[in-house]
């Protein structure tokens, strides 16, 4: 039994983004304990249509990312379109228009790694599909702090780059199916 | 507590970089900062904040090389060009009513924002009555802006935006490209003042009739924020406007009544009669 309970989710998608998270985030139980926070990558100057395409079809609270706005339980945070999403020490979000990392705004690595100094042991940093880099450095920085870290499993993965990468830099992380990713989640919030 | 010690010593590398050069960076964004620190320390060669902080008391060269990565900020020409052309559109045909303006550019970092500003008002015929004020607080920064010179490369980008934010000539009108850069007509800034400013620590210097400052309260704490939103109202003449980025709010300051929504959408407040 891991010592510290789980007190957060993020999770970081690219290239295939919407099909794998349509696989997790609807199954996600109203009631769900965790946020969860989410970067995907998105062209700038487009607004964010992912908040309105999962609050149709989630049970949890899904909502765009405010700066400095409290994080809590039960939600799903979107990264905006051309801006970082991070979280600070107290448990809020900060946003910022610091250079793309990773030729990304928002950017994975800025997620993970951020909220692997708020969170330390106590966050679920995941990688799922994607075409790019992103991620890699953002998911050793989850597990070097005594989080758990988890891929998409790179053969099941619409595109295997990303989680790959991901694996590579944090060999430590577990790859797992989407259904098992999301199983996963739930037993995170019953404990 | 992950980090426990680095946070000890990020805390004391800010109380350093106020004490002795007053910089006060101590109620920005911890976030934020501590990822331009991480990225300061391993580009400049340090093994630890400790040694940064000594390398920042004893050796003057650090300062500059640290203000770099703690201040400047990456932009674009006419970032956001539903912005500008709200600007355009809604607050202009009320400035038109002043026989002079004064616009500051709060936070002008490399001077993007300062250039498209005056390009925009010279657009719209005002540019002979408006005096700018460009302020930041990285000398390196304001003279970038006072130089006007940006990559080739980023050129395309800066025309599109333009073009967007309902442009009435070609932004090629405004420089000239050589080498690889391009190089903005210094008549564009016959009118600005570039100064020395920082939100944290300065007081108000002059009444404005529009402040734009993007995506600079974004990286301050509550306090620091409502310090400088005071200062803005306090700096505003009656019914001035002022400029946020698209992700910042006057929601939750203490001066939100000293205000009201002028284009919401934009984030350009008027202020309110007191």
């Amino acid at each position: 039994m891991r010592p510290q309970p789980i007190r957060a989710v993020a999770i970081g998608a690219s290239a295939g983004a919407v099909q794998a998270l349509l696989r997790i985030l609807p199954a996600l139980p109203a009631g769900y304990a965790l946020p969860v926070l989410i970067v995907v990558h998105v062209p700038p100057d487009r607004s964010n249509s992912l908040v309105s395409l999962f609050r149709d079809k989630c049970a949890l609270r899904v909502k765009e990312a405010e700066d400095k706005e409290v994080i809590a339980g039960g939600t799903i945070y979107f990264a905006p379109a051309d801006y970082h999403q991070l979280v600070e020490g107290g448990g809020s979000i900060a946003l910022s228009s610091d250079e793309p990392v990773n030729y990304s705004r928002p950017a994975i690595d800025v997620l993970l790694e951020s909220a692997a100094d708020a969170y330390g042991p106590a966050l679920a940093g995941i990688v799922l599909t994607g075409a790019n880099h992103d991620g890699a450095t953002g998911l050793r920085a989850v597990a070097d702090a005594g989080g758990i870290a988890i891929v998409e499993d790179p053969a099941e993965a619409q595109v295997p780059t990303m989680p790959a990468a991901a694996l590579a830099a944090c060999p430590s992380a577990r790859p797992m199916a989407l259904d098992d990713i999301l199983s996963f989640l739930l037993t995170l919030a019953a404990t | 507590m992950p980090d426990a010690v680095e946070d000890i010593e990020i805390q004391l590398l800010l109380e350093a970089l106020f004490q002795r050069y007053h910089y006060d960076f101590r109620h920005y964004a911890r976030a934020s900062i501590k990822r331009r620190l991480v990225q300061a320390r391993a580009q400049l060669g340090f093994s630890s904040f400790s040694s940064l902080q000594d390398g920042l008391l004893h050796d003057p060269l650090t300062l500059p090389r640290l203000l770099n990565y703690l201040t400047v900020q990456v932009s674009e020409m006419f970032r956001d060009p539903s912005y500008f052309r709200a600007l355009r559109e809604k607050v202009i045909p009320h400035l038109r009513t002043y026989p002079s303006l004064k616009i500051w550019i709060a936070g002008c970092s490399n001077g993007e924002e300062l250039y498209s500003l005056a390009i925009l008002f010279r657009e719209e015929g005002l540019g002979e009555r408006t005096l700018f004020y460009a302020t930041d607080i990285n000398p390196d920064a304001l003279r970038a802006a006072e130089a006007g010179v940006y990559p080739l490369d980023q050129i395309r980008k800066f025309t599109e935006n333009h073009q967007k934010s309902g442009a009435r000539a070609s932004l090629s009108d405004y420089y000239t490209a050589d080498y690889g850069r391009v190089v903005f007509d210094k008549s564009l800034r016959d009118r600005v003042v570039f100064s020395d400013h920082s939100l944290v620590t300065d007081a108000v210097f002059a009444e404005m009739h529009l402040i734009s400052c993007r995506n600079v309260l974004i990286y301050f704490d509550r306090d620091l924020q409502d310090r400088a939103i005071g200062l803005f109202r306090d700096s505003l003449a009656r019914k001035g406007f002022l400029g946020l980025g698209s992700k910042e709010s006057l929601r939750f300051s203490e001066h939100a009544t000293a205000f009201c929504d002028y284009v919401r959408e934009e984030k350009i407040y008027q202020r309110q009669e007191p």
